[in-house]
């Protein structure tokens, strides 16, 4: 199996940790849009909305398109799928095992405090 | 919250980097971590396994035999042999996959820290892999097992996203 491009991957979770891009994927799924549409929900000038696809496109999750006045943009899935396939999938595997523990460490918890007839705090 | 969700990192490119905060004192989370009892009422592998067998000798020369049961019969283990055990802060281990009889891959060396922080505990793990290759085959066999589970979380956030 193909293993995805680690400098990709970067480009991918950077371009994801921000609340705006996640934003603007989540509405480009939902169908192409051009720049201005984009901005509208947001209260952000088109600029600040151009500053974020730049980031969108150098990691390829977003491609501009040929239409001069209106250049659409649009979502590409790939790299999104390779990062959630890969590291993010492992990650989670983590979690959830951790989640368990969380639960197991409060119970014990709550048992070593009855045992020991510690006043709550 | 009061713990942080778990941080997976690749510091170089032979090793994975885990990070994980408990809110537990520490000698309660070394508990959980070496007591076989405790150990497969949460570590149940990818989504869809659980953890059927968890023999440990925790010393210096101990070996240990972990296995998972997943979907239609599938058979994971783990084994090795511990090579520096110091309660309730640092274990060294050797680590190799085998899936089913045949023996897989290549043998990895973990390190599992416990640091006190306050009342919570942080919990560190790195493993160091003989090459490149068989790190991101480590990363990609989460892949492989927990590929459904990713895509339906992946649908989730959007769905989220596009709700706000």
């Amino acid at each position: 199996m193909q293993v995805a491009n680690p400098e990709q991957l970067n480009a991918t979770f950077i371009a994801l940790a921000d609340p705006t891009r996640r934003a603007i994927l989540a509405r480009l799924a939902a169908g192409d849009a051009s720049v201005m549409e984009l901005a509208e929900p947001f209260a952000m000038s088109q600029p600040a909305i151009s500053k974020h696809l730049k980031v969108l496109e150098r990691a390829g999750l977003v491609s501009r398109g040929r239409d001069a006045q209106r250049r659409p943009c649009r979502l590409d899935a790939k790299p999104l799928e390779e990062a959630t396939k890969w590291l993010e999938t492992y990650r989670q595997n983590w979690e959830a095992s951790f989640q368990r523990l969380d639960d197991l460490l409060e119970e014990m918890k709550a048992t070593s405090s009855k045992k020991s007839k510690r006043i709550p705090k | 919250m009061s713990t942080a969700a778990v941080k997976v990192s690749t510091p170089t490119d032979c090793e994975i980097l885990i990070t994980r905060t408990f809110n537990a004192p520490r000698e309660l989370v070394w508990k959980t971590l070496s007591n076989p009892e405790l150990l497969k009422r949460w570590l149940f592998g990818p989504p869809g396994w659980t953890m059927t067998t968890c023999e440990e000798d925790q010393r210096p020369g101990g070996a240990f035999r972990w296995a998972w049961n997943g979907p239609d019969g599938a058979e994971m283990v783990m084994s090795g042999v511990y090579q520096e055990v110091v309660p309730p802060e640092r274990v060294v281990r050797t680590e190799r996959f085998e899936f089913g009889c045949a023996p897989q891959g290549s043998e990895q060396v973990s390190t599992m820290m416990l640091a006190e922080q306050n009342d919570k505990t942080l919990l560190t793990l790195s493993i160091i892999y003989p090459s490149k290759e068989a790190r991101d085959g480590a990363l990609q066999s989460g892949m492989d097992r927990g590929l459904e589970a990713g895509y339906e979380r992946l649908e989730q956030i959007l769905a989220e996203e596009q709700s706000k």
